[in-house]
């Protein structure tokens, strides 16, 4: 968080204004969507499934190093496709509009050990509503991290590196245990709790599926080359899982991106919401390719705003929304995916000691705070 | 297990979509002009369907603009067409989305959904002796393919349609009347205005005495009723309406779509089916009449209206509403 409020120099007025604009934005593309849309989403879901399918085939025959690397490719392109343009994006609603219950949020399912149901909650309700806000937000930190100055310190936050690191290599399962609220449930009082109990045998049931299938099943298939066929599998998750972790960084934590004080959503507008998801999100720039293997969510900033509109439209509405933040002189943070990731990195290694400065909270910087 | 979270049927679907075990869908395989805004379409039902009675209708969703639609068309090929094929034909209404995407927009090669056919507008068993078609516009559909596929010894047809042009299949019957196996009677209604049901008696003076089939606008299909009752014969009518024939609106009230988490105000006059579309909610439909139960979804809680006759339905455990015909009565809660 930057001691000076970036946004001080907004009128209410302003801010209203500028809510009003991003609801055009959104209207005009909700009445533009159509049949391109669909074909779109269409052709990728196919796209994904017969890539998954010929890797698969490809790595029945792994004990040829040549055929490992291709599959091993293939299949962690296909794992990034579902998590992240395919399921993330519908998982989210954005295609619901098609009516197509083949491909619709509320019986999607993906390949990854949190179900949809829990992680639609986690995410689309809890994060998607109060990002950035200290205490609201698990996603600032996933509730392990130090992200921001105005996060108490702790010496468990020395470890923070490495956790952020072993979190990264097996990111689905963060997730699941984030989305189960593992940290807050393992309480013994809250341990028993029936809703907990059932939700924690869900994820188990997708656990045991997910290894199953990917550990067992498909190495035994692939007859002699079992061990390559499992180091395959198990290298293409971690591919998966460190490119989304990656991603995922790039969205909140870089430098630039403000975080929220609990008291400053009190009573918030439409307008300030708004105004909150442009100033506590960061953009990855980069060609149409990286767009698409980030789900779109190089345009966390676009995504953020409008989360329901079709991820193949955000490039277009990136256009429109990057005016209105010259417009009403706001700092668009977006940069090259290693950059992002490095600015990312390097604040969680310096979050993991105490602050230097104690001026965090001065009474001038409460009312910055309050303003945000 | 191999597939998860897919199921194997996931990816059969990608290059065999009529094969059976599918989910029920057809290919539309050509399109034909039959009036200036009518065709028929002829589809290729995948390997899942189990055929139709003569007067029967299909259910249909055809994605139009992206957006999956769902509606019941009547089918009109004979139930033994020898390349398996069937037909419905469609009549463009104004502001109809789906109907005039068939007419106008449909393309050979399209995938739509099926659902087997239904309905009990159909021929008997038994074939009576004496038949009497009475139809309006598109209300011809139904019972041509009852024409196309049984032969009687004795039928006739009235049909009303605005003008000679307008008549769907019209020369097909004109060359049944050629072959002496039909005698047909046209009201052109701008010319003739709307057929008045008691000239029945100088356009078919044993009407009383004949099997009826009536299908048309819901004007026609209440005089007919009348007019049988009046005269006791009502068990020789059969009648199939296209729209829900009375609206009975009342206050409305706020509609949660539990399983969505969706809540919105509601008129006392919009189905919750358009209500439940219009929030993004994943609705089943199917008529939009309140004949086909494509819809029907559980009530939760509160109360709902039957557009229909004004009924009140309140939630218990169990019950079921048609969301194409119903509104809110005051707060209610549809699980979808």
């Amino acid at each position: 968080m930057t001691a000076i409020d970036p946004t001080a120099h907004l009128t209410a007025q302003q801010i209203e204004e500028l809510g009003r604009e991003l609801d055009a934005i959104r209207d005009e593309v909700i009445t533009g969507r159509g049949e391109k849309d669909a074909a779109y989403i269409r052709k990728v879901i196919s796209a994904q499934r017969k890539l998954e399918l010929v890797s698969r085939g490809v790595l029945l025959f792994s004990i040829f190093p040549p055929a490992w690397l291709l599959g091993t490719a293939g299949l962690s392109v296909a794992k990034i496709m579902d998590n992240m343009e395919i399921g993330h994006n519908i998982l989210h609603g954005q295609w619901d509009w098609m009516r197509d219950p083949k491909i619709h949020s509320t019986t999607w399912e993906w390949d990854h050990v949190s179900p949809s149901e829990q992680w639609k909650h986690s995410h689309n309700e809890l994060h998607h509503t109060y990002t950035n806000v200290i205490g609201k937000d698990n996603d600032l930190g996933y509730g392990i991290m130090r992200v921001d100055e105005d996060q108490r310190w702790h010496p468990i936050h020395l470890g923070q590196p490495l956790w952020n690191f072993i979190n990264a290599c097996f990111f689905e399962y963060g997730i699941a245990a984030y989305d189960l609220e593992l940290g807050k449930n393992l309480h013994k009082r809250r341990r028993k709790n029936p809703e907990f109990r059932a939700r924690a045998k869900a994820v188990g049931r997708k656990i045991r599926k997910q290894v199953l299938k990917d550990y067992v099943i498909h190495p035994l298939l692939s007859g002699p080359s079992f061990l390559p066929t499992l180091a395959a599998t198990f290298t293409a998750n971690l591919v998966r899982n460190i490119w989304s972790h990656s991603v995922i960084m790039c969205g909140h934590f870089p430098e630039g991106v403000q975080v929220f004080e609990r008291r400053s959503i009190k009573g918030e507008t439409r307008g300030q919401w708004y105004l909150r998801q442009m100033m506590g999100s960061a953009n990855i720039s980069g060609s149409k390719a990286m767009h698409f293997m980030t789900g779109n969510l190089s345009h966390q900033i676009e995504h953020h705003l409008f989360p329901d509109l079709p991820s193949n439209r955000y490039a277009e509405v990136a256009v429109k929304v990057r005016a209105l933040f010259e417009k009403y002189e706001l700092e668009y943070v977006t940069g090259p995916l290693p950059k992002q990731v490095f600015s990312a990195w390097h604040k969680v290694f310096r979050l993991s000691l105490p602050n230097k400065k104690t001026k965090v909270n001065t009474p001038e910087r409460e009312r910055e705070l309050v303003a945000a | 297990m191999v597939t998860t979270p897919l199921l194997p049927s996931d990816y059969l679907d990608l290059v065999s979509p009529l094969r059976a075990g599918a989910d029920l869908r057809g290919r539309i395989e050509a399109v034909h002009p039959e009036t200036g805004d009518a065709a028929t379409i002829v589809i290729r039902p995948g390997r899942g369907w189990r055929g139709h009675t003569a007067g029967q209708y299909v259910r249909i969703g055809v994605d139009v603009d992206g957006v999956r639609l769902w509606r019941a068309y009547s089918l009109t090929s004979p139930t033994n067409r020898q390349d398996g094929r069937v037909t419905i034909t469609v009549k463009a209404i104004p502001d109809g989305k789906v109907s005039n995407h068939l007419v106008r927009g449909a393309k050979p090669g399209t995938l739509i959904q099926l659902d087997q056919p239904t309905g009990d507008f159909v021929l008997p068993q038994a074939k009576p002796a004496k038949v009497l078609y009475l139809t309006a516009g598109s209300g011809i559909t139904p019972v041509m393919g009852m024409l196309r596929d049984t032969e009687f010894d004795d039928v006739v047809m009235v049909h009303c349609a605005p003008q000679p042009q307008d008549v769907i299949f019209r020369n097909e019957l004109h060359d049944l009347v050629a072959d002496k196996r039909l005698r047909l009677t046209e009201v052109h209604t701008d010319t003739d205005g709307m057929l008045d049901i008691a000239r029945l008696d100088e356009l078919v003076p044993d009407w009383a005495e004949r099997e009826t089939w009536a299908c048309g606008p819901a004007g026609l299909l209440d005089a007919a009723e009348k007019h049988w009752s009046e005269h006791g014969v009502q068990e020789r009518l059969h009648t199939e309406r296209f729209r829900p024939s009375i609206v009975v609106a009342g206050d409305g009230g706020e509609v949660t779509f539990s399983a969505t988490g969706k809540t919105v105000d509601a008129d006392g006059a919009t189905p919750l089916l358009d209500i439940g579309e219009e929030a993004g909610v994943l609705m089943p439909s199917g008529c939009r009449m309140g004949i086909c139960f494509g819809c029907v979804t559980p009530l939760k809680a509160g109360a709902v209206r039957d557009l229909r006759t004004g009924e009140i339905t309140e939630a218990e455990p169990g019950v079921l509403i048609q969301t194409c015909v119903s509104a809110a009565a005051g707060p209610c809660d549809i699980e979808r």
